[in-house]
């Protein structure tokens, strides 16, 4: 059992406090991804439960035991850092056989625990090596490989994707996945990148300014963000923000934009319920969510024309995403690569609202969530 | 098209060509011009000293009758001659003495200095004093802390019970000297390597501590397998220095024991030193000192040797 839990654990450095009594369960064999900006306190987090970093209040429990001050090795944890930090003068297997040598393990032990994982990550021929003469993306499976041996039932991965190449990046994400199913232990991984968040996690923890924004499945996260910084942190090109009006047509809430009345979802009418009404909201809409032309599978009522101004096309191959201004704002839609639009160009597109969201301008929240 | 090609340009005056050969020699003679001032002080100073000493340790010479070649007459008497065997001995066991100790010392010194403590920076500068005092000052200072009779240091011992027939001598006795230059030596110069050794320290990546206590290692554990085979090239440079520099010694022998009592702390240079300026022999001074540059030469080279070896090795 390795189930992990946070209880309002908190990081400060002097007057700073950089992690905000942070509450959070991961389950035992659970694959949990911190995401946010620079400095939203993830890989703090993520220090603090590896022993590296001292708790200044709250409780951190692995399995049953509260490991506030246990030291690092006796916590069965391992951990993957973003530069990799192998020991430059030891060969790669002796920087993988090390945890297991500190352990007084038999030498025999040792050798067959490398050797396997060393065929698992497909770095055999590498075994006497330094690691000044490996590539990158082989520096990064030794210090898997590393993490491996001990077979320790939490892996923590501090932004290890990110000085590989794009390429390499994607190969090694999908291999992490396998990793993770193969080794059935409980992953915590740190990233900026909301894509590996997307691809990789069980479920995602989105933080900011020390603060845990929510905690849940990729797809959740997506459908239902409960506040404008997760909806425009998850979703890449991220999600266009219109700010709106509430009011009430014929007794049935819409949101007025620029003059223009815009229809609301039935999910979004129930929650707006009558404490809205004349109060200012932002509209929330996905790049997917303008269309060149009407969508078959929409409610006619739902769908709304806008006028745009193309300012800029970037051909992806498999879409388009239109940077254009709609009166004066600046939204980006993702368009079949059909679409020849240029810069410059006056578009009529289609916003489809069944899907869009809506959140207080005051606070942010997502109205209802 | 562009307009800059319509701007009447003047034909440049003809110019005698220069061959491909002479364009090399020029440049070469300006490149000869910009490090000829230093080359220039070198050769006078450095290089034409040593190659006449080199010559010099096969004639006999004592600074004013005319200079006779000797042959090999300057290396022979090098069998013969005691104080020379007792000044090579000597210099050997304070190299070996001076260059462990003052290792470790330094090494110490940094990592204590290198902890986040309390007066750090007092503590650092405290440790570099020695190295920039002056060596007079300090050998007096050094001379009167150590004193047999009225020093600080043998009535610190004598006042924890040490018997005053057996307090050492220091500089004075012929069996406590060289324990006395060589940690005088130790002292002088460990401030100096310890700020060689403090910027090795302060390379090393914090991420392979971190790294080291995710694997379980203790805190010795972590000096043995992490800060000392990274601090492998620091420790390299201050051994290579320290053991020229241990060979070379003269000034603290000459302030503190003047080489004795007797040839107790009598070393090569010392030697090279009483035998061109005492005696007026400057050829078998020359041979002395022949002897050792050859030694140094050889020490320095094995060392190479062996840390490229080990390098391989580990590749």
């Amino acid at each position: 059992m390795a189930g992990i839990s946070l209880h309002k654990l908190r990081k400060s450095f002097g007057a700073l406090t950089v992690v905000h009594d942070v509450d959070l369960e991961i389950a035992d064999k659970e694959f949990i991804i911190l995401v946010g900006p620079s400095g939203c306190g993830k890989s703090t987090t993520l220090r603090m439960i590896a022993g590296l970093e001292e708790i200044t209040s709250g409780e951190l429990i692995i399995g049953d035991t509260i490991v506030n001050d246990v030291p690092s090795k006796d916590r069965d944890i391992a951990m993957v850092f973003q530069n990799y930090a192998l020991y430059p003068h030891m060969t790669v297997y002796k920087n993988m056989a090390f945890g297991l040598k500190l352990r007084r393990a038999p030498r025999d032990l040792i050798d067959r625990k490398v050797h396997e994982t060393a065929e698992i990550l497909d770095i055999k021929h590498l075994l006497n090596r330094r690691p000044k003469a490996l590539s990158g993306g082989q520096r990064q499976r030794v210090a898997l490989g590393r993490a491996m041996v001990r077979s320790p039932a939490v892996f923590l991965l501090d932004e290890p994707l990110s000085n590989l190449d794009a390429k390499l990046r994607s190969t090694m994400r999908s291999e992490l996945t396998k990793l993770h199913r193969r080794l059935d232990a409980t992953f915590i991984y740190v990233t900026h990148d909301q894509v590996e968040a997307m691809t990789m996690a069980d479920r995602i923890v989105v933080m900011k300014d020390g603060h845990i924004q929510q905690v849940d499945t990729p797809q959740a996260l997506y459908d239902r963000p409960t506040n404008m910084f997760v909806a425009g942190f998850i979703g890449a090109p991220q999600m266009n923000f219109l700010p709106v009006t509430i009011s009430k047509q014929n007794g049935v809430p819409v949101a007025e934009f620029d003059g223009n009345s815009l229809p609301l979802p039935t999910r979004l009418i129930d929650r707006v319920g009558v404490d809205y009404a004349g109060r200012d909201c932002v509209l929330g809409l996905r790049p997917e969510n303008f269309h060149e032309r009407p969508p078959i599978d929409v409610d006619p009522a739902l769908t709304v024309p806008v006028e745009v101004d193309v300012e800029l096309a970037e051909p992806m191959g498999a879409e388009v995403h239109l940077n254009a201004a709609l009166r004066s704002r600046s939204i980006v839609a993702r368009v079949s690569p059909r679409c020849q639009a240029r810069a410059g160009d006056r578009l009529t597109l289609t916003a489809d609202l069944s899907s869009a969201h809506l959140f207080d301008r005051e606070t942010e929240r997502a109205i209802g969530a | 098209m562009s307009v800059i090609a319509d701007t009447p340009t003047r034909p440049l005056p003809a110019r005698a060509p220069i061959s491909r050969r002479w364009r090399k020699v020029l440049n070469a003679l300006t490149a000869y011009s910009f490090i000829a001032p230093n080359f220039i002080g070198f050769a006078v100073f450095t290089l034409g000293p040593i190659v006449f000493a080199f010559a010099l340790a096969f004639m006999h010479w004592d600074g004013s009758n005319p200079i006779r070649f000797a042959g090999l007459d300057n290396f022979w008497k090098l069998f013969s001659d005691r104080v020379f065997h007792a000044a090579f001995w000597n210099t050997i066991i304070y190299t070996g003495f001076v260059v462990p100790l003052t290792l470790i010392c330094s090494l110490a010194l940094a990592v204590l200095l290198n902890q986040k403590i309390f007066g750090r920076n007092f503590f650092r500068t405290v440790a570099f004093f020695p190295y920039v005092a002056s060596l007079v000052a300090v050998a007096v200072v050094w001379n009167m802390m150590f004193h047999p009779e009225f020093g600080p240091v043998n009535m610190v011992l004598y006042t924890l019970g040490v018997d005053p027939s057996d307090l050492p001598g220091w500089a004075a006795d012929r069996h406590w000297a060289m324990a006395t230059v060589i940690m005088f030596s130790v002292w002088k110069n460990m401030g100096y390597f310890m700020v060689i050794y403090l910027a090795g320290l302060q390379g090393i990546s914090s991420e392979l501590y971190e790294a080291a206590d995710i694997d379980g290692a203790s805190g010795g554990q972590k000096f043995r397998f992490v800060t000392l085979p990274q601090l492998a090239p620091t420790t390299f440079f201050v051994s290579v220095m320290l053991i020229i520099q241990s060979f070379k010694v003269f000034d603290q022998i000459f302030m503190i024991t003047q080489g004795g009592p007797g040839t107790s702390t009598l070393v090569l240079v010392y030697h090279i030193y009483n035998e061109a300026f005492i005696s007026w022999d400057l050829g078998y001074s020359s041979m002395v000192a022949l002897v050792l540059f050859l030694l140094v030469l050889v020490i320095t080279i094995v060392q190479f040797r062996w840390t490229q070896d080990r390098d391989e090795d580990t590749a």
